[in-house]
């Protein structure tokens, strides 16, 4: 009994890997450009779409696939950010950045159900998929769940590294700082916020790939992934990339507690713990200082 | 601007049109099909819907894309009081709606801890949190839902004819109570207060609005109404059903659209949006999706041109509201002309 329950506390830890790779994008795109994009989900959803076609259609691994769709997926979002998202983001007036993005949503979920139907799917990684690791104490973790929390810490370290590391990481930091600052000592703000998408881009096509081998997916599931990204990125605090993982791993847990009830608690349990944290501590677990 | 008499003319005569549109409605049964009285029963029921979210989302500053929630709340609650307590109909939508209110207050103290964009998603986890209970409580028909006991749709009309006709009459009663009260809500105090938070939230703030108050008091006036929606909702559909009566495509989403297109921060923009929807429903609806699509760039489009929509751009040429929810500017003396 307690084996088991040991066993699906670790679980939910290593599912929330999953959460804070969701989330990490949405908390730079946040932190960087104060944008919440409720299409974030679909996003993801629709890159799942796009690595499933390259892997049914070229007979690739999905792994390999996402290799190729992240540039790709960095031009698409710097032109995003250039063409479409620059115009709502920096004022004060939110309408137009929660309408934009949410009409976004509902253009990517539809297109989706008209060139793939309402079916779910799944992208095969073969024995990658069911291999398990014995751990002591009758906790049995699968190899994948496994990779996917260690993808998932060495892209926020790698995020963490490039923002603190690198000139363009400073340039990034700049301009969420202060955009009128950095625009008057010559940062184009534009370009930079364009860069940051095309990188949160990078981190969705990421995200989607291991999505879409965990998890079945089909075009209206991008709320879900929204609203869990969402949740994590508040309860780490807002802007925290290591915040991102402790979020995920607290709604993951809350999930996998959850799911010893049934099924629709298992989701319940991760809402009503964002709700309650947001109840307590509004500021976030882990605030940027 | 000095207006023409001819502008002032085209406002009298919209003025005019509306009341005569809302007595000519009022006989609707009598000349009306089932077919259209059905029709316009759900035309009523979107226009409260439209005319709340533009309260919140045009005056109050609160973007919700969770109003789906109240309106589930509503039904689910209007079952309870119509087929579990034996209240009779007008009775359990009253208390449907009188209950969705009562919810909203806690609600209201969890979303408000968030701010702007963050208090939109809030209010959607809100709605999900509230979809999932509403399959988890007992007696109410879990995932799938439930009927409504025939007892219940037996007090409402003998026949389909009475029916229909009571239905339409309570909509249209619902939407024109909606109408009045949330006028007269923004011509008081409070909505002078909002308005004048609109245009600029630190000046307000500092000649007394009491923003949080005024924020608070909108959010749960459209829990009231939303709620009594929700009740009307059920009634017209005839069950309950998570999925169904929580619609976020139904409540909130197609909603947003229609207020986005005709032109929030106005009542006539909600009556235009709900007007135009409507139309471009019946046009397009065999398309599903790819309307869905169309709308969806259509409010982009609208967001990024003209952000007060169809009434927006009507209204350059007017010198004022249609319906007056502002006050009109009064000077006390004959202003001299200044060259």
């Amino acid at each position: 009994m307690f084996n088991g329950f040991l066993n699906q506390i670790v679980q939910g830890i290593l599912h929330g890997g999953l959460y804070a790779m969701f989330a990490v994008g949405l908390s730079l795109s946040v932190g960087v450009m104060r944008l919440i994009n409720i299409a974030h989900g679909d996003f993801i959803v629709l890159a799942s779409f796009v690595l499933f076609t390259l892997c049914t259609a070229l007979g690739i691994s999905p792994f390999l696939a996402m290799l190729i769709i992240l540039p790709p997926a960095f031009v698409f979002g710097y032109l995003m950010q250039h063409v479409l998202l620059q115009k709502i983001v920096g004022s004060s007036n939110i309408l137009p950045m929660i309408l934009v993005t949410f009409g976004l949503s509902i253009i990517i979920e539809n297109g989706l159900l008209i060139g793939y139907g309402p079916n779910p799917r799944k992208l095969l990684a073969g024995d990658l998929q069911i291999a398990s690791l014995q751990l002591g104490g009758g906790v049995t973790v699968g190899l994948f769940p496994l990779i996917t929390f260690g993808a998932a810490v060495a892209l926020i370290f790698l995020l963490d590294l490039f923002l603190y590391r690198s000139r363009i990481g400073a340039k990034i930091r700049a301009v969420s700082d202060d955009v009128d600052a950095a625009d008057l000592i010559g940062l184009s703000s534009k370009r930079i916020y364009a860069i940051a998408m095309g990188i949160v881009a990078m981190t969705i096509a990421i995200s989607a790939c291991f999505m879409g081998i965990r998890t079945n997916f089909d075009p209206s599931s991008g709320p879900t992934q929204l609203l869990t990204a969402f949740e994590v990125v508040v309860m780490g605090g807002l802007g925290s990339l290591w915040g991102t993982l402790f979020g995920g791993i607290m709604i993951g847990v809350a999930q996998a507690v959850g799911a010893q009830i049934d099924l629709a608690w298992e989701v319940l349990a991760g809402h009503l713990l964002f709700l309650l944290v947001l109840v307590v501590r509004p500021q976030g677990l882990l605030p940027k200082e | 601007m000095r207006s023409s008499s001819l502008q002032t003319n085209i406002v009298r005569s919209l003025r005019i049109l509306l009341l005569l549109g809302i007595v000519a409605l009022t006989f609707g049964p009598l000349y009306l099909d089932l077919g259209h009285l059905r029709f316009f029963t759900e035309v009523f029921s979107l226009l409260v819907l439209a005319m709340m979210w533009n309260l919140v989302a045009g005056y109050a500053d609160i973007v919700t894309v969770g109003q789906h929630a109240f309106v589930g709340i509503g039904g689910y609650a209007f079952y309870a009081f119509a087929a579990k307590a034996d209240l009779n109909v007008t009775e359990a939508m009253i208390a449907a709606g009188l209950l969705s209110l009562l919810i909203g207050i806690p609600i209201t103290a969890v979303v408000f801890r968030m701010r702007a964009a963050y208090l939109a998603i809030g209010t959607w986890v809100v709605a999900e949190v509230c979809t999932l209970l509403a399959s988890k409580i007992p007696g109410f028909g879990g995932a799938s839902g439930i009927t409504l006991p025939s007892t219940v749709i037996r007090a409402v009309g003998a026949n389909v004819e009475a029916r229909f006709s009571h239905l339409y009459w309570m909509a249209l009663a619902l939407a024109v109570v909606c109408f009045i009260a949330t006028a007269l809500l923004l011509r008081s105090r409070l909505g002078v207060g909002l308005m004048a938070m609109r245009d600029n939230e630190e000046a307000a703030g500092s000649v007394g609005v009491n923003i949080v108050v005024c924020r608070i008091v909108c959010f749960l006036w459209t829990a009231l109404f939303l709620g009594l929606a929700g009740a009307l909702l059920t009634l017209q559909n005839l069950r309950i059903q998570p999925q169904a009566s929580f619609s976020l495509i139904d409540y909130t989403v197609y909603v947003i659209f229609a207020v986005v297109i005709g032109g929030i921060g106005s009542i006539e923009g909600s009556i235009i949006g709900v007007a135009v929807y409507i139309g471009l429903r019946s046009a397009f609806s065999d398309y599903g999706n790819l309307y869905l699509i169309f709308l969806g760039a259509v409010s982009i489009a609208i967001m990024l041109a003209e952000p007060r929509g169809i009434w927006g751009l009507v209204r350059r040429y007017l010198p004022e509201d249609v319906i007056p929810v502002s006050h009109r500017y009064r000077p006390k003396t004959e202003a001299t002309p200044a060259e």
